[in-house]
């Protein structure tokens, strides 16, 4: 977007969007939108209320320990699937089922077996995020030049340095791609395993907003994860830049 | 490793068959242990998928969830990707728009669905929405980056044949951008699978979520897996339907340019 | 007057699963300390050859003596140069050329003081931090080779390693390489298509037929009258040489 002849970077884009939000609020158009300023007011308030700290606290918990143990799952996984044409053949076709399957309908049957519990959601969490790190994990591996893998052996690697020097370093940056997509699953799997136990976490505060019309913190707690979400893929994303300029020469 | 013998069938054929008999005999094996009173044996949630298909049970849930799911998708579809070649031609839209995309991409748009049930209740409305807001942002997306990355060297070669704006538009960069739209479409169908879903079991049980639901709360856990099996075979089968439409209508296309 | 034989193949014979036979019946002695260069017409197992002596592949039946002694796999006495680099692009240039050592556990300092020495040796002084994406395709094979030379192996195994790079490269890097080779004292196993190539960097050429391969012949092509390696290429018996093979391979191009 050019104005007076000088480039606008697109950021700027986003604060006419909240000009507009503020602007409508203001002017009672619609009913579910307060003005972005009020909003921005329970933003800020919601970080000082002992309630918000707490939902976030179990959040935060769930989504790190299930996003870790996906990964701990899923590299190995997708690692073994790229090396052993058996264990691709045997289970590559459940991976890539489970991989665009809508996994929310596997939720319900989890609580009645795990239980109502933050186990329940960091299972969704694991389950929504392992399926797409193990993919892209496999992708990476199967990427790499047969003759650096013919090099490595043709200076005496043992078999544990082929995989901690070469290839870990050659799939990095499918394994980013594929962690920064599990991230994101990850947080969907947090907000959808809360929503449908609504006792606790992020999922609760939505449900009490909800109902008791307290537009302006339901939207400050939707910006905030939101904003959540944006942030931690984008953290990944830097990762995956710093790794960029050999993805090419492999 | 060993050594199988080739058959007179496909060998891919038998490896994924295979790997079905060890699932279901594991699941097979975990039902009876049991791992938990209520995680019913493959067998006893076979028996109930069947019957719930023969006395019409899941085929009029499935009928009431894939209409909104239908719906939702002819409307964020047409829609969604005139939105996406609009960004992709007009950079002033682009300005406008892309940031938001950006930001909603990575976002749980779940989060948003409690919302719908204030805007339009618990009705066939509400979930039209659900749908509608799950597969937006990757349909929009898919259809811009497929716009803003068609071929340059084509698009020189347009205007050094003398074609003018339109025809480079209908006749060199919607075809080139074809491929990655349609896999917006079918990342959008995928998506909305999840948002129906997610819809029927949290604004109102009908359809599938209701099965889900209703199973649960009477305790009849084959029932209720038999119900879950069943969407997510579903969806299953028509993304890969998608995914076979698309190879073979793109790649070809692919392989012989 | 040959030099002792440090390489020995017996009866090596080479078939892939689905039943390729590559090799049928290769015997060959490869004499310590001078070039000898594989050669032969496309797809003829030459490479196939070059990997089982050098440990990468197994071979079907017979036996590959190296000082006398059978092989089990790669060894610290060979090193091998590959065709399209395999360098590792996430690391500096220095890093790729002590690669060889660093797996042997040779402390930091002293392998890149090393492999210091070899990028010099090359030609590649001042780029030991670039990347492999930053240097030029001849640049980065000289890399490759500078790692195969740093482990200080006493065969050399070369495959097509000039066939990637363009011809101008290529005709510096073979009067580069038989520079290096007087000081370096090594025995070179070496593998090309390239007629002109073979009878200017070897001592011999074994001539392989085509799949499955034998040793047709064994052609002696030292040139002893020639002082530098610059007049090679216009010497009497050179042009001969290369003439003779070509005839010879002629045949099976058809």
């Amino acid at each position: 977007m050019v104005i007076f002849g000088k480039r606008i970077p697109m950021v700027f884009a986003i604060l006419v969007w909240l000009v507009l939000w503020e602007v409508i609020g203001r002017l009672e158009l619609l009913f579910l939108i307060p003005p972005f300023l009020d909003v921005l007011k329970a933003l800020v308030n919601l970080f000082v209320t002992k309630k918000f700290y707490e939902a976030l606290t179990i959040s935060v918990q769930a989504f790190a320990t299930g996003v870790g143990l996906a990964v701990v799952i899923g590299i190995p996984l997708g690692v073994l699937m790229g090396r052993v044409k058996f264990v691709d053949r045997l289970l590559g076709m459940w991976v890539n089922v489970f991989v665009s399957a809508p996994l929310t309908a596997i939720v319900p049957a989890l609580m009645v077996i795990v239980g109502f519990g933050q186990a329940t959601v960091v299972v969704t969490v694991v389950l929504f995020s392992v399926w797409i790190i193990a993919l892209d994990t496999r992708a990476g591996v199967k990427s790499i030049n047969p003759s650096l893998l013919e090099m490595t052996r043709s200076f005496g690697a043992k078999k544990i340095e082929v995989y901690t020097k070469v290839i870990f370093w050659a799939a990095l940056p499918e394994i980013l791609a594929g962690l920064r997509l599990g991230m994101i699953r990850g947080v969907r799997g947090v907000v959808v395993g809360q929503l449908l136990i609504a006792i606790m976490g992020i999922g609760e505060l939505f449900e009490l907003y909800s109902r008791n019309f307290l537009m302006d913190r339901f939207w400050a707690l939707v910006i905030f994860i939101f904003l959540f979400a944006y942030l931690v893929s984008e953290l990944v994303n830097r990762l995956e830049h710093r790794v960029e300029f050999y993805a090419g020469t492999r | 490793m060993s050594a199988k013998q080739k058959t007179g069938f496909n060998p891919r054929f038998l490896w994924k068959l295979l790997s079905l008999v060890l699932v279901f005999g594991a699941w097979e094996l975990a039902g009876r242990k049991p791992i938990s009173i209520a995680f019913p044996t493959f067998s006893a949630t076979a028996v109930a998928f069947f019957r719930m298909i023969a006395d019409g049970t899941l085929p009029t849930a499935f009928g009431v969830t894939l209409q909104p799911l239908a719906v939702g998708i002819l409307i964020i579809g047409t829609s969604g990707i005139l939105f996406g070649i609009l960004m992709g031609l007009y950079r002033t839209f682009e300005w406008f728009t892309l940031p938001v995309f950006i930001i909603v991409q990575s976002a749980p748009m779940a989060a948003l669905i409690p919302l719908i049930t204030f805007l339009y209740g618990i009705g066939f409305v509400a979930k039209v929405l659900a749908v509608v807001l799950m597969a937006a942002p990757v349909i929009v997306l898919n259809s811009y980056k497929g716009i803003r990355n068609a071929s340059p060297t084509l698009i020189q070669m347009s205007k050094s044949f003398l074609g003018n704006r339109s025809q480079q538009i209908f006749k060199i960069i919607i075809p080139d951008a074809s491929g990655l739209i349609f896999a917006g479409l079918r990342l959008g169908i995928a998506s909305g699978f999840i948002g129906i879903v997610l819809a029927e079991l949290l604004i109102t049980p009908t359809g599938i979520g209701d099965l889900i639901t209703y199973y649960r709360a009477l305790a009849l856990y084959p029932q209720m897996f038999a119900s879950i099996v069943a969407i997510v075979v579903f969806a299953t089968v028509v993304v890969s339907a998608l995914q076979w439409l698309e190879a073979l209508l793109f790649r070809r296309e692919r392989l012989a340019a | 007057m040959q030099n002792n034989t440090i390489i020995e193949i017996k009866g090596l014979k080479k078939t892939y699963a689905g039943g390729v036979e590559a090799l049928a019946n290769i015997d060959l002695k490869i004499p310590q300390g001078e070039l000898t260069t594989l050669l032969g017409p496309s797809g003829c197992g030459k490479t196939t050859l070059l990997k089982i002596i050098a440990g990468l592949l197994d071979k079907t039946e017979g036996e590959v003596l190296i000082k006398g002694e059978r092989i089990k796999g790669p060894g610290p006495e060979r090193a091998f140069v590959f065709q399209d680099f395999a360098l590792m692009p996430w690391a500096t240039v220095i890093r790729n050329v002590a690669f060889g050592l660093e797996l042997r556990g040779v402390p930091k300092k002293e392998r890149y003081e090393i492999a210091r020495r070899y990028i010099d040796e090359v030609g590649l002084s001042g780029f030991d931090k670039a990347y492999p994406h930053e240097l030029s395709g001849g640049m980065r094979q000289r890399v490759g080779l500078a790692r195969a030379l740093a482990v200080d192996a006493e065969i050399l195994l070369m495959d097509e390693p000039f066939a990637s790079v363009d011809e101008q490269t290529r005709r510096k890097f073979q009067e580069d390489l038989l520079n290096l080779l007087k000081i370096e004292k090594k025995t070179v196993v070496f593998v090309t298509h390239s007629i002109e190539e073979a009878v200017y960097v070897s001592d011999q050429v074994v001539l392989l037929s085509p799949r499955p391969s034998k040793v047709m012949r064994i052609v002696d092509t030292r040139l002893d009258g020639v002082e530098n390696v610059e007049d090679i290429r216009r010497d009497r018996k050179y042009l001969d040489v290369v003439e003779d093979l070509w005839q010879i391979l002629k045949q099976y191009l058809i």
